[in-house]
């Protein structure tokens, strides 16, 4: 049965949601909603669901480019640093060593790419998803605190041109949505 | 073919090529509850109040230690010329090593596709953080004044010493490597960490804990589209990760390898040191998981196939550690060099025999035992051994330290170091750190990935079912399914 939600106000809706028994179920109810013409779909899950991507036709993430200019970004700081320390300005010998040589900043600056690009991974990974973002509509869905527990659901929202509240409860009825709901802003 | 006959084949398909991760037959739910729970004590368990007084006074024996020593200086330590490095520096590289199989269960592995990693990845995880914690204190405190350190270890601009660090020593080398390892093994954890935290959040009432978790979790609302950033982060965090344990045990062995010390100078130590790393590490998780899975009843998830494959790891490590003692014995023979031929034999028949032969007991001849299936599947023996392991390979860094620094190249200059009073509580005190840190990860954060379980048994489904479709439409008799496994 579908329910509007009561905390509804005037700040409009986010979305029409379902809730899928399993991640099979799902991925083929996005298949059919999508090919409904639906497409602002998104779908929340306990865990990575494999498909799921495909099914949304969503493309592959970019997070790895970003990755690979903070670990450049760190290769390259390591190596100016160590040159312009040892060889600019403060130059001392030790053990008869050169002041400056690529063979002992290596290890420095392989240490320095991997800690540049794991702060790039952590850091990119929550910029592209707006993290940290403590309110968000979908919050405001009834069962909103099974999505991390067994909890499969799709939210057909608002800002698809096809929106209409009963009509995506129906269509996400159809699509064996075991629950539904119209959730506001 | 019969119905009976197919579902007995099935079965067979599954043992063989998909054996369950979980026991019994658990839904996403159950998982999320069994793990949950375990923070949401209401009464938090006796034997928990029990453990973290031990814990903690070993905890507060440390930091009187390491008062005492700021207070009086480093000589409270037994270290002395000739034995400059001594238990300090065995306990770092003892601890370090410890530290890399969280590591490489939560990247190599990952890598690997070995689903199995899901049960064990978080506490292993948290404990090379712990580990990387106690290690980390022995260098620090070594230079004798910490607070100062910071300027002596690393580029930050002063104006109290207007000079730069070494960069062709491999000491300045593994402060980098010691700090990038900890500081992205705490981003690794935290990354694996946001959606379990997320879990806690939606299971509170509303309240402080809930403002709590809901902070840490970031806002995580499981989208699929934040998924699929998240699982490339996680990817390449894997990625990283992998070389970056790798080259952490490599350049810890530098310390010793770009030295001229006869015992030392040898180009097998790198492959040596993270193998025994892994090795010990391994033994570490062991302990520990044995006990918390006891404790908090945890066997259909950290299941005896999971013993078993760890167990498996560790015999090959250990044999991998047996392997590189042979090899530094052949090539100080084949060297010729009378020096290091003399550093090799004063290992086994000096006046550290003790030493070098609890080392090998422990870490070539007890494991041995995990050749044997029901060795590896009996939990007092692995228990044992993995408490053995550990004190062999403690040893393995005390009798490459000591033993190749008490009797160097001129005879006058020979001595025998003993620990201090202070070197051993210094020791015992960071199991102190070690364990209360990690009984408050179990208090307050899941032990297991939950969500990465969840994501096994979801495949693991998903397998069966492929097999499940396989049968239907294929007529295969008993005979033939064996040639299918």
């Amino acid at each position: 049965m579908a329910s509007f939600n009561n905390t509804a106000n005037d700040r409009g809706l986010y979305a029409a949601v379902g809730e899928f028994q399993d991640e099979t179920v799902l991925i083929s109810a996005i298949e059919q909603i999508r090919h409904k013409g639906y497409s602002k779909l998104e779908a929340y899950t306990p865990f990575p669901v494999h498909g799921i991507d495909e099914a949304l036709g969503s493309k592959p993430s970019k997070l790895g480019w970003f990755v690979i200019c903070c670990g450049a970004t760190g290769v390259t700081a390591a190596a100016t640093f160590i040159w312009w320390a040892g060889a600019i300005d403060y130059p001392i010998i030790v053990g008869g060593k050169p002041l400056f040589a690529f063979t002992f900043s290596v290890p420095i600056m392989f240490e320095l790419m991997i800690l540049c690009s794991a702060f790039g991974s952590l850091f990119g990974m929550l910029g592209v998803n707006g993290l940290p973002q403590f309110y968000h509509p979908i919050f405001n869905y009834s069962h909103a605190d099974r999505i991390t527990d067994d909890g499969f659901v799709l939210a057909i929202e608002a800002s698809d041109p096809q929106f209409d509240a009963q009509e995506c409860v129906k269509v996400l009825e159809g699509a064996g949505a075991t629950f539904t709901e119209v959730v506001p802003k | 073919m019969a119905e009976l006959a197919k579902a007995e084949l099935l079965n067979i398909i599954r043992e063989e090529c998909n054996p369950p991760m979980l026991e019994g037959n658990m839904s996403y739910h159950d998982i999320t509850d069994q793990i949950s729970s375990i923070t949401e004590w209401k009464k938090t368990p006796t034997a928990w109040w029990i453990m973290i007084s031990i814990t903690g006074t070993l905890l507060l024996l440390l930091l009187s230690m390491l008062t005492y020593l700021v207070s009086r200086g480093i000589g409270v330590w037994g270290n002395n010329s000739p034995a400059g490095w001594a238990w300090d520096i065995t306990n770092f590289v003892w601890w370090i090593g410890i530290g890399h199989a969280g590591t490489l269960i939560s990247a190599i592995l990952f890598l690997l596709r070995q689903k199995w990693r899901t049960a064990i990845n978080r506490a292993a995880e948290a404990m090379t953080i712990f580990a990387v914690a106690c290690a980390a204190i022995f260098p620090l405190f070594h230079t004798g004044r910490p607070w100062r350190a910071i300027y002596w270890l690393f580029p930050i601009p002063n104006t109290y010493l207007h000079m730069w660090q070494n960069y062709r020593s491999p000491l300045e080398w593994d402060v980098f490597a010691v700090s990038t390892y900890g500081t992205v093994s705490v981003l690794f954890w935290y990354t694996g960490l946001i959606p379990d935290l997320a879990i806690l959040r939606d299971r509170s009432k509303p309240g402080l804990r809930k403002v709590i978790y809901g902070v840490l979790s970031l806002g995580w609302r499981g989208a699929a589209n934040h998924w699929k950033h998240y699982e490339k982060a996680y990817m390449i965090l894997a990625g990283i990760s992998t070389p970056l344990v790798l080259s952490v045990h490599t350049i810890v062995s530098f310390d010793f390898a770009v030295s001229v010390i006869p015992g030392w100078h040898t180009t097998i130590f790198p492959p040596y040191f993270v193998g025994g790393a892994v090795f010990s590490g391994f033994a570490m998780v062991m302990t520990l998981l044995l006990i918390t899975r006891w404790l908090l009843h945890l066997e259909n998830i950290i299941t005896m196939r999971h013993l078993e494959l760890m167990n498996k790891v560790i015999l090959a490590t250990g044999t991998l550690v047996g392997y590189s003692y042979a090899t530094e014995f052949y090539i100080a023979w084949y060297s010729g060099d009378p020096y290091e031929q003399f550093g090799f034999l004063n290992r086994i028949v000096g006046p550290y025999w003790w030493a070098w032969w609890t080392m090998f007991i422990c870490n070539c001849v007890i494991p041995q035992f995990f050749w044997v299936k029901k060795m590896r599947r009996n939990i007092a023996v692995m228990f044992i051994i993995s408490i053995t392991t550990n004190i062999g390979m403690w040893f393995e860094r005390f009798v490459i330290i000591v033993l190749s620094l008490h009797r160097d190249f001129l005879p006058s200059s020979w001595g025998y170091f003993k620990p201090t009073w202070v070197d051993i509580c210094t020791y015992i005190g960071t199991f102190g750190l070690f364990l209360t840190l990690y009984l408050l990860f179990v208090k307050f954060c899941p032990i297991i990935a939950v969500a990465e379980v969840k994501g096994t048994l979801s495949n693991q489904t998903h397998t069966d079912h492929v097999y499940a479709h396989y049968l239907e439409s294929h007529e295969v008799s008993a005979q033939e399914s064996h040639g299918i496994v």
